[in-house]
């Protein structure tokens, strides 16, 4: 039984739990797994400096810190001091950052040991992990090797899923990539408000829609480090000011019917049998339609993440960072020769669609008609919320697909396997994935979705979920 | 929206536009994949949204400013420490004219 990250730090400050011992355990365990691909770096030399400064501190009564020795991954898109980030793509080949992203600095002032980089779809352009750009191999499900993880923070949840030992990831999502592989991989996925936690330091992909948020093995630890990543952020424009609400109740739990329809049968069950247990604790079941949002959610997600995500990969071009070639011709040869050599077929099909939706003559035809779109689908939300405090779901429509499976789905296909997941963060809206029970041996997500700041409403639910398993 | 269909010579613009460089096989391979996407998307059609306001954020935000003095940002050897390509503390480009 692995122990949770407040037991954890609990033994550690008793000194019943030796950090150097446990840290030099995990980089065993990675080392051991490599073939998993969850890692695009491990930080073993950076990690065991902190662990022995660490042990140091403890000797002399330093105990301060919630996260006091915990191992932390980080998905390779959020910024590590002078540890190579690349979100995934080649062409952020060799780049160190000179700072750390704001929740780097937030975890490792709470005494979190950052041991590696993890893997994800390049840019997090991808629903399975399997988007691995040049040079990296796709992630694979530690449940099922034949498997894939989800995506995109794929490492992260993998791992999570594999570790005997104590540790939380910190990842990071678009339109699902927290929980589309904590559902594939059975850990507990937290995606917050948009705007809760900073994303100073983020590799962008699309700015209104991405959030940094957190995998943990269980429902407790991914709430325990989403509490210590989150606040506001001068460094950001849109941190919000608020926090998240410190109490909040919540009784009526909201059924999305088209949701349950459009998922495999034996899913749908799982999720329905996992309901029915909290049915029996006290919560009010009742059946809630989204009708934009499952019928347009998808449509109007692509548009507005590929429009954002070619104007956020235009910086890639060859002079300040990542990879380089010999400056050769005029500028736009050479930052089309860099482009083209860095972006993987997946980056360069969504720049391509991103830069083609907000082109003169079909910027209001498409792009504009998305935002405006998203507007009819957040109303949809808020609707919603009059009548339920929280919205219940599958969290992918199918359990982790094999790679033979996947290797055989188009682009347009394989987006729409995110339609659970893209319309709450088309609105912002925190929402869990958590396990919710197995169908072949393969674990099934629930997710939960509140309003606004309703984060701790989701953690109360999601651990009766996980208490019922 | 109306209906585009996506052919050689647009999807060539767009590639320049983007700065890539398409080859053969990425020209036959993404032609009918875009075409399918885009009729995919054609389906947000359906629905009226002529009184719409767009969300350009999920919620409500506003401007931020702080006040107008020297702070400490990114120093030059910091700014230039990722790059090859450098030359008495400046970045070196490619040819502009």
């Amino acid at each position: 039984m692995v122990s949770s990250i407040a037991e954890f730090v609990k033994q550690v400050r008793m000194e019943k739990m030796d950090v150097l011992e446990h840290t030099a355990q995990i980089f065993d365990e990675i080392e051991s797994n490599s073939e998993l691909n969850h890692f695009n770096v491990v930080a073993k030399e950076q990690a065991m400096q902190q662990a022995n400064e660490i042990a140091a501190g403890i000797k002399i009564g330093r105990h301060e810190g919630k996260l006091l020795g915990v191992p932390i991954s980080v998905k390779d898109c959020v910024c590590v001091k002078g540890m190579e980030s690349r979100a995934g793509s080649k062409i952020l080949s060799g780049y160190k950052p000179t700072f750390n992203a704001t929740v780097i600095e937030k975890v490792l002032v709470e005494g979190a040991i950052i041991i590696g980089k993890t893997a994800q779809d390049e840019f997090g352009f991808g629903t399975f992990g399997t988007n691995a750009n040049i040079g990296f191999e796709a992630p694979k499900n530690p449940l099922d090797q034949d498997r894939a993880c989800g995506g995109s923070s794929a490492g992260s949840a993998g791992f999570t899923a594999l570790t005997k030992f104590t540790h939380a990831s910190i990842a990071q999502s678009t339109g699902g990539s927290i929980a589309s592989p904590a559902s594939f991989c059975g850990v507990a996925g937290f995606t917050p408000t948009y705007g809760l936690v900073s994303r100073y330091g983020l590799i962008d992909y699309g700015n209104s829609l991405d959030k940094i948020g957190t995998i943990g093995k269980t429902v407790e630890d991914a709430s325990l480090l989403l509490g210590i990543i989150s606040g506001h952020d001068p460094q950001d424009s849109t941190s919000l000011e608020e926090r998240f609400e410190e109490k909040g109740e919540a009784k009526k739990i909201g059924i999305v019917k088209e949701l349950f329809e459009k998922s495999d049968d034996k899913v749908s069950k799982e999720c329905k049998k996992a309901l029915g247990k909290l049915e029996a604790k006290g919560f009010e079941l009742k059946e809630i339609s989204l009708p934009l949002n499952s019928e347009y959610g998808i449509a109007a997600y692509y548009l507005i993440s590929m429009t954002e995500a070619s104007t956020n990969l235009a910086r890639f071009c060859g002079m300040r960072y990542g990879l380089h070639k010999e400056l050769e011709g005029h500028f736009d040869e050479y930052f089309s020769s860099v482009r083209s050599d860095g972006f993987g077929t997946e980056a360069k099909r969504r720049v391509l669609l991103g830069t083609f939706a907000r082109m003169s003559g079909f910027r209001d035809a498409y792009y504009l008609r998305a935002m405006k779109t998203r507007t009819k689908l957040i109303n949809e939300f808020k609707n919603a919320f009059k009548e339920v405090d929280v919205l219940a779901h599958p969290t992918m429509p199918v359990i982790a697909p094999k790679f033979s499976e996947i290797e055989k789905l188009t682009p347009m296909q394989n987006y729409a396997m995110d339609l659970c997941t893209v319309p709450a963060n088309l609105a912002g809206l925190p929402h869990i994935s958590v396990r919710a029970g197995e169908v072949n041996k393969m674990p099934v997500g629930l997710m939960l979705t509140a309003g606004h700041l309703r984060e701790n409403i989701l953690s109360s639910i999601a651990l009766e979920v996980e208490g019922a398993q | 929206m109306a209906k585009q269909a996506i052919d050689k010579k647009l999807l060539l613009g767009v590639a320049k536009n983007a700065r890539l460089n398409l080859s053969e096989k990425e020209i036959t391979e993404f032609l009918p994949q875009l075409s399918e996407i885009l009729e995919s998307f054609g389906k947000l059609d359906e629905l009226d949204v002529s009184k719409e306001k767009p969300s350009f954020q999920p919620i409500a935000t506003k401007n931020v400013f702080r006040e107008d003095k020297v702070e400490k940002c990114l120093s030059q050897k910091d700014a230039l420490s990722n790059t090859k390509h450098k030359k008495d503390g400046y970045f070196l480009g490619p040819k502009v004219v």
